[in-house]
């Protein structure tokens, strides 16, 4: 294909049911939804040419080819950084697009991240904090009894609480509104299991005092596949395209992931103050542009701290934002509409992913009137959806 | 990446220590050394004289590679803080203190603050470093509210 500037756009996703206990092998769940991405699209999955994953996935490219019937591969990468790799994927499929590179590139991510091993319990192995992942500060908290994301996540997210004054009880209402739309999302795994104010305060407190249990994601089976072709190539698919206007990357000095403790100032995540900026730049768009948006929410206080860093609310002013009804369905910005990774499944970010493409296409059980662009957020990286 | 190898063994009566050991990288060796002989030491670069942390082989100021192991005051602030609830953290009786402290040189480090009820624990407060058995006859810096 001609190297020249190329739009892109999605035009397949795909998903396993999401459970507890998948019963089956990664490889199968990766498979089973690069299937279902490529038959929502209407593509041949033999025609792939481009294959990105995270760096923490267990299955192989190659093994993944193999079942897909992959004739040709052109390119494939991986990106670090656990889930700050979901719109990150979307970025980098983006640039194959961009760059002539690619034609039919196939994001996955599937894991038995519940039933095989389980991100939330003390390492077994501290080999998984080794180089290569983005997370390789973790291994200065092993001694000191931080051992799970959520313990990290508190350490980063207990500042800016105690800055600005933001109570636990004041994150409860993201968990109630993210449960509320899980509750009508017959995918999710929370579906028809809304929760209260007082279910969360009753929740045990899994990091003292700033993170109870309905404050973090599940630990999930299952897997996630996008399918990115050229925005011309989708017009003549299956599906409406879903056109990326723009995706981007930041990773500021001394910032990482999770272990985000070195940077000057703990109340902000620079990584997504950086990539607001950038992904403002290059799309020309503003917040008020946004009529809907998929915020990484492995746990609370890190969508609060997004949500200011992609100007939606003011500094601090997150947590009233939430409790205002700005995230509800008929808010200002309605936010993880398939119930997050708290309430749907923890995909690693891709089913938030996957969700925003659904609201651009009108397609979403928890449908927002009249979205035109929807922004999708993991942290370090971002991207906006559009209707072409 | 290595763990570190057993050295002589504690006195037979004094409990075993339960915390885990530091999993020591080429490019913190000399930190967790020095742990070990109840030394608090950071990297400051031999040539432009900024610290760093964590560790690492080139100095993001000046490039250079002339690493310098300087003593530090030992002094620093709670900056955050949380309590492990659930699970418990493996090799801890009772739920520590994890906290990341603000050394006075100005860098910060992920440790525990001991000495002190949880309920009492404040944000900002003045610290300062001491040090913690583990498993495998090793030794991690933690902090204890500052002697006044």
């Amino acid at each position: 294909m001609a190297r020249t500037f190329t739009e892109a756009a999605i035009a397949g996703i795909g998903a396993t049911e999401f459970s507890k206990e998948s019963g089956r092998s990664e490889l199968q769940l990766a498979a089973e939804c690069s299937l279902a991405a490529c038959e929502d699209a209407g593509v041949n999955p033999h025609d792939i040419d481009g294959m990105i994953t995270f760096t923490i996935d267990n299955s192989d490219e190659i093994g993944l080819a193999r079942c897909l019937g992959v004739k040709d591969l052109a390119y494939t990468t991986r990106i670090p950084g656990g889930g700050a790799a979901a719109a990150a994927t979307i970025y980098q499929a983006m640039a194959l697009v961009n760059a002539g590179l690619c034609n039919n590139v196939l994001i996955w991510r599937a894991m038995n991240e519940r039933s095989q091993y389980r991100f939330g319990q003390n390492p077994n192995n501290m080999q998984g904090y080794t180089g290569g992942h983005g997370t390789g500060s973790l291994l200065w908290c092993i001694p000191y009894g931080a051992m799970t994301p959520a313990s990290w996540g508190a350490l980063q997210g207990a500042r800016y609480m105690h800055t600005y004054g933001i109570s636990n009880r004041d994150l409860g209402y993201l968990a109630v509104q993210q449960r509320a739309y899980a509750a009508t999302n017959p995918k999710a795994w929370f579906y028809e299991r809304p929760i209260t104010l007082e279910d969360h305060q009753n929740s045990k407190w899994i990091q003292e005092p700033w993170l109870r249990l309905l404050d973090c994601c599940q630990e999930s089976d299952g897997g996630v596949a996008i399918l990115v072709t050229s925005l011309e190539r989708a017009r003549d698919l299956k599906q409406p395209p879903v056109k990326i206007v723009g995706a981007c990357q930041s990773i500021p000095y001394n910032v990482e992931v999770i272990s985000n403790y070195y940077h000057d100032d703990l109340t902000i995540m620079p990584e997504a103050w950086g990539t607001a900026k950038r992904l403002y730049a290059q799309t020309g768009m503003k917040p008020t542009d946004m009529q809907a948006a998929m915020i990484y929410d492995a746990f609370s206080p890190q969508v609060l701290m997004q949500l200011e860093a992609f100007g939606f609310c003011g500094k601090g002013e997150a947590a009233e934002f939430i409790k205002s009804g700005a995230i509800a369905i008929d808010g200002q910005l309605p936010i993880n509409t398939h119930g997050g990774l708290a309430g749907e499944a923890y995909i690693h970010g891709m089913n938030s992913m996957a969700e925003g493409v659904r609201q651009v296409r009108g397609s979403s059980v928890n449908q927002v009137k009249d979205v035109t662009n929807v922004l999708v957020s993991s942290g370090m990286a971002s991207a906006i959806f559009s209707k072409a | 990446m290595s763990s570190p190898t057993d050295t002589a063994a504690g006195p037979a009566a004094a409990p075993k220590p339960t915390r885990i050991a530091p999993i020591v990288t080429p490019d913190a060796k000399s930190f967790w050394a020095a742990a070990d002989e109840e030394k608090f030491v950071g990297q400051k670069c031999g040539d432009c004289g900024q610290f760093t942390f964590p560790p690492r082989p080139m100095c993001p100021h000046c490039h250079s590679l002339k690493r310098e192991e300087v003593e530090l005051s030992g002094f620093g602030t709670v900056h955050s803080w949380t309590i492990p609830r659930h699970p418990h953290p493996f090799g801890f009786k009772e739920a520590p203190v994890v906290a990341v402290i603000q050394l006075d040189e100005g860098i910060r480090m992920v440790s525990n603050v001991i000495g002190i009820a949880p309920e009492d624990v404040k944000m900002d407060m003045a610290v300062e470093v001491t040090f913690d058995a583990t498993m495998n006859n090793h030794k991690v810096p933690v902090f204890r509210p500052r002697a006044k």
